[in-house]
């Protein structure tokens, strides 16, 4: 008897994606996708821009309309108004209101997924914006305003966060402080899916999901992916899996013109 | 409905701190009808019947600009998707800028009616309670077929032109240029279909009868039908789910 697929895995997985497919205008820009997110850990999902990423997280939250294939968070379908109050979504452009302070914008969320102004003022430390509370969202430096729009994100305090490129344009030390802010939330209970095209950032995830032209091109640990690969960094181990990937289909292909 | 209170609170919010906007929201209608006024100094009598209908009018107008385009950048600022993974209904969502609007409208009207009546001298034979009242409606409804068509519209340049495809063809249509009942076979049937025309026939009542409450009541029901229909129709518009 064949063992099948680790079950475990599957069903305590807080993210569970199956054969999605999701066609964008004319490009089908998720093919035809598979991925789990365990529970408790931060998951990167790593590629060039245009490999899907953002269509993913776009699926997950169910604001993407999709083809066929079934998501599953939390152990209920993507999308379902349940979830609404659960998971949590950071937009990959800052989305937070230009003619409001940092901290009516993020009470306003907070109210909303029914949260008081401490957890308000809560959310804004952590993303380490106390001092910008009553500034307008419109002055703010494109960095301030992505945590910002962080903060709204964190304020619900959901059990999944999905965060479209949280980290991007920020000073290393700010990138430094928002994973361990990261790693702080998943050890209090919380599941982060977190993109990013910098690969850099690999080294800072529990596990890592490599995404290439809405293809998974691995999903292990990052010391997993290294031993794998037998390279020194993450994307020096992309680009082994690329020409992997491109020799076996060349390989493939002459041996189709072989036999022919 | 606690929701809708708590976006209403916040587009309030975001109005507190756009001076400009906010003064050009009361300050504007003075302005045209302190024009219109002077234009028909010498004829007393043409801008008491003018006067009234265009209080009704403005509100309309000006609350379906404002809501088309903040509905916008809503959209193109990513927080109305945000906002879809919320808790909050989409209907909350609506009801929510009906009512931060509808209150704008009622600021606005008393502005508005005080000059008409007690610097312009308008003549209003009505209650002028129930002008206010109107004007607050066709201002609900402006913000109700705001949000509709912002629901077609995909640019800046769709939404600015929204205003004369949805809105111009009323204003000629509903009884302030000719009125209603002269127009030609088949526009004046078709006047019948749209909500404008009914904030007209009210204004109108309000300015040539003292015991028309019960006609221009019936008016307002008619008014706030239509801003519910249309409501509701721009609940089923906005999409949870885009390509």
């Amino acid at each position: 008897m064949i063992s099948p697929a680790p079950r475990h895995l599957v069903e305590d997985a807080a993210i569970a994606v199956t054969d999605l497919r999701v066609i964008r205008g004319k490009r089908v820009v998720l093919p035809d996708l598979s991925v789990h997110v365990p529970r408790g850990q931060v998951t990167g999902l790593l590629g060039p821009s245009g490999s899907g990423k953002s269509t993913l997280i776009r699926a997950i939250v169910g604001v993407q309309r999709v083809e066929s294939g079934t998501i599953t968070v939390l152990g209920l379908p993507a999308g379902t108004p349940e979830l609404r109050h659960r998971v949590s979504y950071l937009t990959q452009a800052p989305s937070v209101y230009d003619d409001l302070s940092v901290g009516a914008t993020v009470a306003y969320f907070g109210r909303i997924a029914g949260r008081s102004k401490a957890d308000a003022a809560d959310a804004i430390e952590r993303v380490g914006l106390t001092d910008h509370t009553d500034a307008l969202c419109r002055n703010l430096s494109g960095g301030e305003l992505s945590r910002a729009s962080l903060a709204v994100a964190l304020v619900s305090k959901p059990e999944v966060l999905v965060l479209d490129e949280p980290t991007v344009g920020l000073d290393p030390v700010l990138r430094r402080s928002l994973w361990s802010m990261f790693h702080d939330l998943a050890n209090e209970g919380a599941t982060l899916l977190v993109s990013s095209h910098v690969m850099d950032e690999a080294s800072r995830c529990d596990r890592l999901v490599l995404l290439r032209e809405g293809e998974v091109l691995a999903d292990d640990t990052p010391a997993g992916l290294l031993e794998q690969t037998g390279t020194p960094d993450a994307e020096a181990a992309f680009l082994a899996l690329i020409d992997e990937k491109d020799a076996a289909v060349k390989a493939a292909n002459a041996a189709g013109r072989a036999g022919r | 409905m606690r929701h809708a209170f708590i976006t209403a609170g916040r587009v309030l919010g975001q109005l507190r701190n756009d001076h400009r906007t906010v003064g050009l929201l009361l300050v504007v209608p003075l302005v045209l009808m302190g024009l219109m006024a002077w234009i028909f100094n010498d004829t007393p009598l043409v801008f008491d019947r003018i006067g009234p209908a265009l209080l009704g009018v403005f509100p309309l107008v000006v609350m379906f600009i404002v809501t088309s385009v903040s509905t916008l950048r809503e959209r193109m600022s990513g927080t109305l998707e945000r906002l879809l993974t919320t808790p909050q209904s989409k209907g909350a969502f609506m009801a929510g800028y009906a009512l931060a609007f509808g209150a704008v409208a009622l600021v606005q009207a008393v502005f508005a009616t005080t000059f008409a009546v007690y610097v312009c001298g308008l003549d209003i034979v009505g209650a002028l309670w129930l002008l206010v009242l109107v004007a607050v409606a066709d201002a609900v409804l402006g913000t109700a077929l705001g949000l509709l068509a912002s629901g077609f519209a995909r640019t800046e340049f769709q939404a600015v032109q929204f205003m004369p495809a949805f809105i111009l063809p009323q204003f000629l249509l509903c009884g302030l240029l000719v009125p209603r009942d002269k127009l030609p076979d088949g526009l004046t049937q078709l006047s019948d279909f749209l909500p404008l025309s009914y904030a007209v026939d009210a204004m109108n009542t309000l300015a040539t009868t003292a015991d028309g409450t019960s006609d221009v009541l019936i008016d307002l029901a008619i008014l706030l039908a239509f801003s519910l229909v249309s409501l509701a129709l721009g609940a089923l518009t906005l999409r949870r789910r885009t390509e």
